[in-house]
């Protein structure tokens, strides 16, 4: 489904990722984690195009995201994202950030995106709350809605960028829980999160980076109780011990 | 103190000054403004791309516009835009340019320049994650622009955007080097006319004083009214 083949990429001198190769299957919800500046984000923000990369490749669905002929725009559209801050349209209401890349990318009728806009807000809990504008929600509440506009582009895959770092602690689970119904539904994600509950729980397979590097892919349970790398060791030390 | 007042001179010209003189500078400044954002707008995009020729022709326009004064560039205009229209039809005469069409593109193009900086600061105060979401939505540049980062764009600035119209406005006044007859213009020439200067100067600046003023505290009221909730 989305495989990372040597990926590199620098700012300038400085090299964020690290030759990274990894391979995501269809169905399959993979947990990518690692101290801040890892390049974690970085590496899924490539997934999408959203970052370039200078050498190496990564195929979504056997596209290659290096050949010039590929329409990254379409395959954006294909492709589910869910940022740290969320990104609503705050100018849109909640119904209009959801119709809009529906109207505008996928050319449905305002009707049909409304009709999906409002099934998937039901399926995230926020029917209700159709009309208002972002600024009216909670975080929580805004990274759900955020959740449902991507859903409605019918994504193959979505991506997760720290989900749950913006969150008051009280709405965490919120959101977590339709992660959690999300993956259960057998959709295809990456998610960089340091939600260890979530990775257990759901997650096929964990990728642990540091310094651009991916340093251990294991399944969460021997990940979380033995892992194996030091760098890996020592970081989960530091997040668990509290 | 010697001077025998006679406001009744604005009784004689009042529809003179606001059916020619008013509907001249109103119309110029309705049309100036909105040519001036809409080109403005382009010249920010235009600033803003990372394409560098494009950003350096833009920014090039603004601040040579910026550090011109206006009178010259009505003047330059008024000049030099017949030999333009006359080289862009391919005659070898100078097109006939009527001082209206002269006023509007010198005034459009002038207030272009700063109508552009502050769509610069509008689109720069909307944040990157919300181009990216749009991206990341699979839509393209042109339609992230039109309904995510320009509609953001503009209401964050509009108080700015009116009180840059209201100055336009003010400007307008300055027409008369190139001999039009735009309100206060109508006002002078009733008041040589009829020998009242301080009286037509006085209700001139009083009507202009209404206007911008009233504008202002309606802007203010806007500005209040249409801030994002955030």
């Amino acid at each position: 489904m989305i495989e990372f083949k040597n990926v590199n990429k620098w700012y300038g001198d400085f090299q964020v990722l690290k030759d990274c190769s990894a391979m995501v299957q269809k169905g399959e919800v993979v947990v990518v984690c690692g101290p801040s500046g890892s390049g974690k984000s970085t590496l899924i923000k490539c997934a999408n195009g959203l970052e370039s990369f200078q050498s190496g490749d990564i195929l979504v669905n056997q596209t290659s995201l290096k050949d010039p002929s590929t329409n990254l725009t379409r395959l954006r559209s294909q492709i589910g994202m869910v940022f740290q801050n969320f990104e609503l349209f705050p100018h849109l209401t909640v119904t209009q950030n959801l119709t809009l890349g529906q109207e505008k990318v996928l050319k449905r009728s305002t009707e049909e995106a409304t009709q999906v806009a409002l099934t998937l807000l039901d399926r995230v809990g926020l029917k209700e709350h159709a009309n208002k504008v972002p600024g009216q929600l909670s975080g929580g509440q805004q990274q759900r809605v955020a959740i449902a506009r991507a859903l409605c582009m019918d994504p193959i895959a979505m991506l997760f960028d720290e989900p749950t770092s913006a969150l008051d602690p009280e709405m965490v689970k919120e959101v977590l829980d339709v992660m959690v119904s999300l993956a259960q539904q057998g959709t295809t994600m990456i998610c960089v999160t340091h939600e260890m509950g979530f990775a257990r729980k759901v997650a096929d397979r964990v990728i642990f980076m540091d310094e651009g590097k991916i340093l251990e892919v294991a399944a969460p349970d021997a990940f979380f109780d033995s892992p194996q790398h030091p760098r890996a060791k020592d970081f989960l030390s530091k997040i668990l011990s509290h | 103190m010697g001077y025998d007042f006679d406001f009744d001179v604005i009784q004689r010209s009042w529809v003179y000054l606001f059916r020619d003189g008013m509907t001249f500078s109103l119309t110029l400044t309705a049309l100036a403004s909105v040519g001036g954002i809409l080109f403005g707008t382009l010249l920010a995009l235009m600033r803003l791309s990372s394409f560098r020729s494009l950003s350096m022709v833009a920014a090039g326009y603004v601040n040579l516009m910026r550090s011109l004064p206006l009178v010259l560039v009505i003047f330059w205009f008024f000049f030099l835009v017949p030999y333009i229209g006359g080289w862009l039809t391919g005659s070898s005469q100078p097109t006939k340019v009527g001082a209206f069409s002269s006023a509007l593109i010198t005034f459009t193009m002038f207030e272009a320049a700063f109508y552009c900086e502050i769509m610069r600061a509008g689109i720069q105060s909307v944040s990157k994650g919300q181009t990216a979401a749009g991206c990341a939505l699979g839509l393209d540049y042109r339609q992230t622009m039109t309904y995510i980062v320009l509609p953001q764009a503009v209401r964050n600035m509009l108080p700015v955007l009116l009180t840059q119209t209201i100055i336009l406005f003010q400007d307008t006044s300055l027409v008369y080097v190139i001999s039009s007859t735009d309100f206060l213009g109508a006002a002078v020439k009733v008041a040589n006319r009829d020998g009242r200067l301080v009286e037509m100067y006085t209700f001139a600046a009083l009507v202009y004083f209404v206007i911008c003023f009233t504008a202002s505290m309606y802007v203010r009221r806007l500005q209040a009214r249409i801030s994002i909730i955030r």
